[in-house]
Formats: structure tokens, sequence, C-alpha cells
């Protein structure tokens, strides 16, 4: 029962970054139906730009805040700068153009501050420890929850509660609409990717002290973030998160009980199972296809 | 330049054009037949060795063209339909001790197996799904291959029996050259042919709305799997020339960055044409060789031609040629 309450912390501590990835995978995909390659890659490079400050001796708190501008910045310009402009781009083109990005991206990185691994400093501890009953939770596992969770408020009351996010709701459901209705969609859009890529970057600096920080550091939890929002419903935002939630603690038990070298492979069985039980994912709408 | 009218819609269809057609394609045979011993005299010998390799990334385009270019379904696992490729030919022939043709073979059927279980999913998956599966395809390969030691020789690596022709005054290098440039010629022939038989309308059509396709009396999952699984068996044939070439087999060798470097060939090269694909796959042969001493600028120029192309050009090099060719057909139009 013990062994089952670590599993279930650790799950929640990985869920919780597997949630944050999600939300802005699922941001993308709800208003203009892009899966974003470079997702990861943004991330990775905010996490790289904070690595680079905290070694400048930036206090914590500046870094971090500077590293997740430079990704809303990047990809609100990819979107400006690349993607509106573009001839004739079908959706498979701009598909394709966030991989060429993800690939520029990484050979930028690598580039820049070489294939190794560096250790990313954190505030956190992952040796002090806090007991809850016979469970032991680090102080890095419960910092990893909490932000998680404070980022996933702000972001509720950013979409539910403001009315810039009632503007992104309007773009996402009917773009033609909500121009007529006086909304500027093309900044909204460009808000959108920004706000995807900040959400990324988080998990970017929360994975960073955990792992080692790499230019390829975030290729996994970017396909599990995928698997997540096809768990919860590739449209949906709560999905998103409960999705992250579900595949951490799925993860870690499957890990723990069943085999830890193949727990890769579980992610994709989830996308799988899910596609063929209930496509629509968990909490997201009905699927419907219109010729 | 000599212009032919075309009378009837039969001529319009052929795939070689009049005598200067049939006079292009001769030369440019006769060309590919003469590479090995041109080559030692202009002292450019390890040319050959490229040559092979880019003979196994034409394959590997073309078929992979019939997938996402034709057929539209975009897949970032074909790295592992390459090692499963490989190994199949390299097992058949240590294991089973078959000679290298009908291990080859063995191999084709084998990756056209597997690719015939990832379309699968693809009657239920579009677009990102999709996507994401067969990157994940691509990913399991490798770590099944890394972790099934018994099967792979794991990182030690598995050493592959070379084929020979049984032609004396050929060095093997040489040999496995016309056995995989002919494979090559073959395998774009049939392409060719594929793509504009009703088989590759059928693929377009599915392309460009799948369910008016379907309305239309086109058989939705009879193709798409078989796109899958013709495009996994070229990938098949090519894991096998890379097995001959490289001899000596490792997971490294088959990495998602190779799957990555097959879809920028046929962006570049042209999405949707087999030409395109050639001409993609000879480019990023050759580039990396002549860039040899930028190897970390080559994700960088990958990237930005992918962009580049898809903002600018979405059909590639091919299609800017086309237009190119069109223009001065027409000229002074």
């Amino acid at each position: 029962m013990t062994q089952l309450g670590q599993y279930l912390v650790g799950g929640l501590a990985t869920g919780s970054l597997y949630a944050l990835v999600a939300l802005g995978i699922v941001l993308l995909y709800r208003s203009s139906r892009v899966l974003n390659f470079a997702h990861g890659d943004v991330a990775t490079l905010a996490t790289f730009v904070a690595f680079t400050l905290l070694g400048r001796a930036v206090p914590f708190s500046i870094a971090v805040t500077a590293s997740l501008a430079a990704a809303a910045v990047l990809g609100a310009a990819f979107f400006f700068l690349i993607l509106r402009p573009a001839k004739e781009a079908t959706l498979l083109g701009k598909i394709v153009m966030t991989l060429g990005l993800a690939l520029v991206l990484s050979g930028v990185m690598q580039l820049v501050w070489g294939a190794d691994e560096h250790v990313f400093p954190s505030p956190l501890s992952d040796t002090r420890v806090y007991k809850l009953g016979q469970v032991v939770v680090s102080q890095m596992s419960l910092g990893t929850i909490v932000s998680g969770l404070v980022l996933m408020g702000i972001l509720y009351v950013l979409i539910q509660r403001t009315k810039v996010g009632l503007a992104m709701r309007a773009v996402a459901q009917n773009t033609v609409a909500a121009q007529a209705l006086g909304i500027p969609a093309r900044r909204i859009y460009a808000l959108t990717w920004g706000l995807a890529s900040a959400l990324g970057g988080a998990a970017g600096v929360l994975l960073a002290p955990v792992v080692y920080l790499d230019p390829f550091m975030m290729l996994d939890p970017f396909l599990k973030g995928f698997a997540a929002a096809v768990l919860g419903g590739i449209d949906s935002l709560p999905g998103a998160v409960l999705g992250g939630f579900l595949l951490g603690v799925a993860e870690s038990v499957f890990a723990g009980y069943v085999s830890f070298k193949f727990k890769t492979t579980l992610a994709f069985g989830i996308i799988i199972l899910v596609l063929m039980i209930r496509p629509e994912g968990v909490l997201g709408r009905e699927y419907h296809r219109r010729v | 330049m000599s212009r032919t009218l075309i009378e009837r819609y039969e001529d319009d269809l052929f795939l070689v054009k009049g005598a200067a057609g049939w006079l292009g394609v001769a030369i440019l045979l006769a060309a590919l037949a003469m590479f090995p011993f041109l080559l030692p005299r202009i002292g450019l010998s390890y040319l050959l060795f490229i040559a092979v390799l880019g003979a196994a990334n034409v394959i590997v385009a073309v078929g992979l063209n019939l997938l996402v270019g034709y057929t539209g379904l975009i897949s970032l696992g074909h790295a592992g339909f390459v090692a499963i490729g490989a190994y199949a030919s390299g097992l058949l022939m240590s294991r089973l001790g078959l000679p290298w043709y009908a291990a080859w073979a063995g191999a084709a059927a084998i990756s056209a197996a597997f690719g015939f279980l990832v379309g699968l999913p693809a009657l239920r998956l579009t677009g990102p799904y999709l996507t994401i599966a067969t990157l994940g395809f691509g990913i399991a390969v490798y770590q099944v291959l890394t972790n099934w030691t018994d099967l792979s020789g794991g990182r030690m690596g598995l050493p592959v029996h070379q084929l020979s022709l049984g032609i004396a005054g050929l060095t093997s290098t040489q040999q496995l050259y016309y056995v995989a440039v002919g494979a090559a010629v073959l395998l774009s022939w049939i392409g060719y042919n594929l793509a504009r038989s009703h088989i590759g309308r059928a693929l377009v059509a599915i392309r460009d709305s799948d369910i008016a396709a379907e309305v239309t009396g086109v058989n939705l999952t009879w193709y798409k799997t078989l796109a899958f699984a013709i495009s996994a068996a070229y990938a098949g044939v090519a894991g096998s020339i890379i097995a001959q070439a490289l001899r000596h087999l490792e997971p490294q060798a088959f990495t998602f960055l190779e799957s990555i470097t097959y879809f920028a060939m046929i962006v570049i090269g042209g999405l949707g044409t087999i030409s395109g694909s050639i001409i993609g796959a000879v480019l990023l042969t050759l580039l990396p060789h002549y860039l040899s001493g930028f190897r970390q600028w080559l994700p960088i120029i990958y990237g930005g031609a992918i962009i580049l192309i898809m903002a600018l050009e979405p059909h590639g090099v091919y299609g800017r040629w086309v237009r190119v060719r069109t223009y001065f057909r027409a000229w002074p139009l």
C-alpha cells in the first residue's frame, strides 16, 4: 500500500509536467488544428535560456520569467513571420513547417550549447523530503506538482474569466464569425502560440532539474504530452489536465509493477486503445467530420 | 527544341515521350552503368559507396512519397521500416542461410507486413494522430532493437554476409552498386507506373478528400493499408541495401534523425512527385557528404530548407523545375 502511494506521488509529479505540455498542444490544436512539432524544442530552448541566465548569477525567478517570455516571443514570432505569410499553406504544409522549426531549433541548441548533458540548478532540493504517513515526498516533486497546479489555475482564470480568454475561445470555435464580430483573430492566434509555448517552457524548467538538460530533453515529454492530450480529448483543456495526470500515474504504476523498460511503450498503447474505444477522448466532445 | 503534337489521349499518358525522351533514358542508364568504371580514372572511387547509399535513399524516398505525397498520410517513423528491412535481410542470410535475393524479398515482405500493421490504425487515425503513431513506431523499433539483444546483437552489432553476383573482375562494392542501382531504377519505374495507374489516382483522391473518395467508390481500408505496405516494402529493400553497405548493423544507424532526413528528402524534392523524390534523395545524400565540415549545421540547413520550401514553393525543387520548363516551352507567351 505504501509502495502504491509512493508510485502515485511520483506519477502525479510527472503527470503535472505531461499536463502542462498537453495543455500547450491542446491550446494550439483547438484554435488552428495544427499539431506543433516544435513544441518540445521551443520548451527546451526556453530551458536553455534559463540555464544560461542562471549561469550568469541571475536570480532564479527572473531567469525563469525571462525564459518563459523568450518561449512566448518565439512561438508568436513563428506564427507571425512564417506560418501566416506562407503561400497556399495547407494543414499538412503547416504541420511540416513546425517540423522544420523543430529541426532548426534542435540544431541551434546543439550548436550553441552542445549535445552534452548539463545539470540544471534548482532552488528546490531532491533530497529534502516530507513524510505523508508512510509515503515520502521530495521537495522537488511537491514543487513540481504545486507549480503545475498554479499554472493550470492561472490558465483557467485567463481563459474562462477574462475578455482575452473569451476572444480565444471565440476564435477557436469559429474564426470567421469571430473576425466578423471585430475580434483581431491574427493577434489572438499569435497570443495562443505564445501562451502555448510559454506553458511548454514552464514544463521544461520544471523537468530539467530532475533529468539532465540536453537538446533532446523534451522529445519524450512531448510525445507523452500528446498521448495525454489524446487520452483526455484533444480539443478539451480540462481533458488535457486529466489526461496528463492519468498518464503520469498509469506510467508510474506500470513501471513499478510491470516493466520499467517498456514504460515508454505504454503511452502509445494508450493512444491506440483510446482511439479504438473512444476516439474523442475522456472529456472531448463527440467527434464529427465534415466534408 | 522540337515540339511533338499530341493527337491522342493515350499518347499523353506515355511515361517516356518521343525519341528524345528515350534517348535521355538510354543515356542516363548507360551513365549509371559506366559510373563504377569512370570513377577510378578521376580518382573518386569513394563516391561509389556514396552512390550505393544514394540508391538506398532514392528507394526510401520514392516509397515514402507514395505514402506522404500521394496518399497524404504522414510517416515520421520510416527509419523503423528501413531498420526492419535491414535486420530481416541480415538475419535471413546468416540464420537461415538464404541467398541474398531471397533474403531481400523476405525483408521487403516482412517490412510490408509491418507497414500493413501500422496502416491498420491509419484507418481510424488521421492527421496528427497518425503522425505521432508512426513517430512512436520508429522509436519503438529502435528501442526493441537495442533491448532485444538475441535478435539484433544489441550494441555489439550484427555482422552481415556479403552478397556476391559471382562475376569475376568486379569488386564487392561494384557488385553491390549494380544491384543497388538496379533496384533503385526498377523500383522508381514501378513507382512512376503506380502513381499514374488507377492505384495512384485512388491514393491522390484519398489525400485530397478521403470522404469524397469513399463516396466515389475508393475502398479506403484497402488503399490506405496498401499505401503503407508498399511504402514499407520499399523501405525494406532499401534497408537490405544499407545492411550490405554497412556490413555491420547497429540500431544507432536507424534513429529518429534518419526518419526526419527521409522526410526532408521528399519535402525538398517535391511532395507528390516521383521525380521529386529522386532529386531530393540525391541532393540530401550528396549534401552531407560535401558539408562534412559543417555536420552540426545539417539540422539547421534541413529545417530551414523545409520551412522555406513549404513557405515559398510547396511543390519543391521539382515543382520549380516544372514551372521553369513550362515557361520556356510556352515562351514567348
